[in-house]
This record gives C-alpha cells, sequence and structure tokens, in this order.
C-alpha cells in the first residue's frame, strides 16, 4: 500500500470510530430506538387509529412478536455473510499482491 | 442490449406505465403493512423496469469478464454489511446505513437495484424489517432514488476532472441522506396531515429521519471511501475491468 493512502485509511477510520463515538458521550442514557419504528409511530400521530394491514411473514410464522434474541441472531447473520464476503476476497487480495512482489523480487535477483 | 432483452425491458416497462396513466390512488424501511395497497403496486410497478435492466446489466458483465463476479459479490455484500449494523446517532436514537453508494459508483444504479432488492427480502423475510408489501417502496428509496443520485455525482466529478475520492464521499453521503429523503415522501404521500396535506407531513416525517441519518451518511461517506482505498490499492485489475480507473487522478 501506499504510504499517502495508509495515513488516509488510518485518517479516516479514526473519524469512522468517532463517528460511532461521539452520540455516545452526547446522548448519554438515551435508549438508541431504532428510527424506523419512530417512523411508524409518527404514523399513529398522523392517523391516529391506524393499524398495519398485514403482519410480516416471520410473526406470522412466530405467531406474535420476534424475540430480541433471534432479531439480535439474524443481524448479526446478515453481517457476517457480509464481512465474510468482503474479507474473504480483500485477504486474497493482499496475499496476492505480496505473492506478485515476491516473484518480481526473485526474477530480478536472477537477471 | 440483445433483441430478447430490449423486449423483456419494454415488457417490464407496462405495469410502470399502466400504474402511472391509471393515476393510482394516491423508514428507510418502510414497516410491513404501513402503504396501503394501490401504493404497494405503485412502487413496485415503477422498480420493476430497474430490476430487470440490472439484471441485463450484470449478465452482460459477467460475459464480458467472468471475474467481475467478484466485485459484484463484494459490493453485495457491502450492502448486506452496512443494512444490518444500527449506529447510535446524535439524536439519541439508532439507524443504520444502505450500503448502495459503492455498487452505484462500481456499477452504476441498475445493477444496485437487484443488490438492494437481495438484501431487502433478506430482510423482510427473515427480520420481519420492512416487509413484502413495501418491498417495492422500499426497493424505490433505498435501490433506485439513493444509488441514481450517487452515481450522478460520481459521474459529475469524473466529468469535471474533480477529486475522485472526495466524490466517491458526496455519492455515498447524499445517495444515504437522499433514500431518507424519498422514504419522507413515500410516507408523507400515503399520510397526507389534516392540515398542510403532503408537504405537511412530509416535513413531520423527515424531522424524524434527517438528523438522525445525517452522521449515519457521513459514516456511509467515510467507509465507502475506507474501501474504495483498499482495493485501488490491492484490486486494480479487478477495477479496470469493470471500467473504474484509479490511476486516472486529477
Amino acid at each position: 500500500m501506499k504510504k499517502k493512502d495508509g495515513i488516509l485509511l488510518l485518517f479516516l477510520i479514526l473519524a469512522a470510530v468517532a463517528l460511532i463515538v461521539v452520540p455516545l458521550i452526547l446522548q448519554r442514557g438515551a435508549d438508541f430506538s431504532g428510527s424506523d419504528d419512530a417512523g411508524s409511530d409518527t404514523v399513529g400521530q398522523i392517523d391516529q387509529g391506524y393499524t398495519p394491514w398485514v403482519t410480516p411473514i416471520l410473526e406470522q410464522f412466530l405467531g406474535g412478536e420476534m424475540p430480541p434474541e433471534l432479531e439480535s441472531l439474524m443481524f448479526c447473520i446478515q453481517t457476517g455473510i457480509g464481512v465474510g464476503v468482503i474479507m474473504f476476497f480483500t485477504g486474497r487480495f493482499v496475499e496476492r499482491r505480496k505473492q506478485e512482489k515476491l516473484r518480481e523480487e526473485e526474477k530480478n535477483k536472477k537477471t | 442490449m440483445k433483441k430478447r432483452e430490449q423486449a423483456a425491458f419494454s415488457l417490464s416497462l407496462l405495469p410502470a406505465l399502466a400504474a402511472l396513466l391509471a393515476g393510482s390512488a394516491g423508514a428507510m424501511h418502510i414497516m410491513e403493512g404501513y402503504l396501503p395497497v394501490g401504493h404497494c403496486i405503485l412502487w413496485g410497478a415503477v422498480s420493476l423496469p430497474f430490476f430487470v435492466l440490472g439484471f441485463f446489466r450484470i449478465r452482460k458483465s459477467l460475459e464480458a469478464n467472468r471475474k467481475n463476479i467478484v466485485m459484484l459479490a463484494i459490493c453485495g455484500a457491502y450492502v448486506f454489511l452496512l443494512s444490518s449494523l444500527k449506529i447510535p446517532s446524535v439524536t439519541g436514537s439508532c439507524s443504520h446505513m444502505t450500503g448502495t453508494g459503492l455498487a452505484a459508483v462500481l456499477f452504476g444504479p441498475s445493477v444496485t437495484t437487484v443488490l438492494g432488492v437481495i438484501v431487502l427480502i433478506f430482510q423482510a423475510i427473515l427480520l420481519a424489517h420492512g416487509g413484502l408489501t413495501t418491498l417495492g417502496a422500499n426497493t424505490f428509496s433505498m435501490a433506485i432514488a439513493g444509488p441514481l443520485l450517487s452515481w450522478a455525482i460520481y459521474r459529475l466529478f469524473g466529468k469535471l476532472r474533480w477529486n475522485r475520492r472526495f466524490g466517491v464521499f458526496l455519492a455515498a453521503f447524499l445517495g444515504d441522506l437522499f433514500t431518507y429523503c424519498v422514504t419522507s415522501f413515500q410516507l408523507a404521500w400515503a399520510y397526507p396531515s389534516e392540515v398542510g396535506g403532503i408537504p405537511a407531513s412530509a416535513v413531520k416525517f423527515l424531522a424524524v429521519f434527517a438528523p438522525t441519518q445525517l452522521p449515519l451518511a457521513v459514516l456511509e461517506g467515510v467507509l465507502t471511501v475506507i474501501i474504495l482505498v483498499v482495493f485501488e490499492n490491492y484490486a486494480q485489475n479487478e477495477l479496470e475491468s469493470i471500467g473504474y480507473r484509479a490511476e486516472v487522478r486529477p
């Protein structure tokens, strides 16, 4: 990796961490609920007495709300699939670059 | 595009046209059952042509170079990853990113639509997040409107020869925000306020989503630049094969 890019990456990663941590410090004690639910609540404010006309297929299957543990498991599976695929290929890319460099050096030695 | 593909694409346009002509009654993920049937069908019909077009684009790209599937898989995985993370925001509530910026920049908006639909179906069925009836509306906001804007911004930066990385940041950042704006509009259209109608209602929904989403959109921009910088260094061949030239930097 180019040195300039390395420094940029470090800076960007720090910025990303800060973006997640700062809200936690600013809003200590907040419940950090989902804003998708807030959307549904706003619907309730505008149109009182609105009830959704279908329930999610999984809730029908489970016969009720999804338990929070199961929900976090499902979210983890989704994250896992994403990270797995990205990191598998990134690992291959990085290792490939290493091998290419090694081979080039060997060639230069011989000639 | 081949003849048969053209025919299929035109066919997929029909429901969209029909829906527009009929002048249908009128969260990031809108929850299951929160849109009237007419809206569900309308958004689904509008989204369908993009999906079909994206399908053909993917096939064309893979025919040109089989190995493009690696970058495609990474883009899909990126949407999976980012839309699964609930991130705390300054307003004291959580929301999640879209992750569609990367695919929009690398492959264009219609391919992103296909990737987005896969993720939305996954979330609708397995997570009770979003919904099958609102799939069309969510597809339009997250996998069509947002990526279209991202792609346009990225292209504009390319044309003007401005800094590519900053272009990628802006593309991902504004694409994410725009997704939520469209969601607000979709909800407002379905639930106009008694006083002020659709605009007043849209402002109400935006007030819920926008402040929470702003820092997350910045985060999405930062993450997208990070992953692209890594690939510019380690996967030049793959990037070049899909038309992204890392070395042409202003």
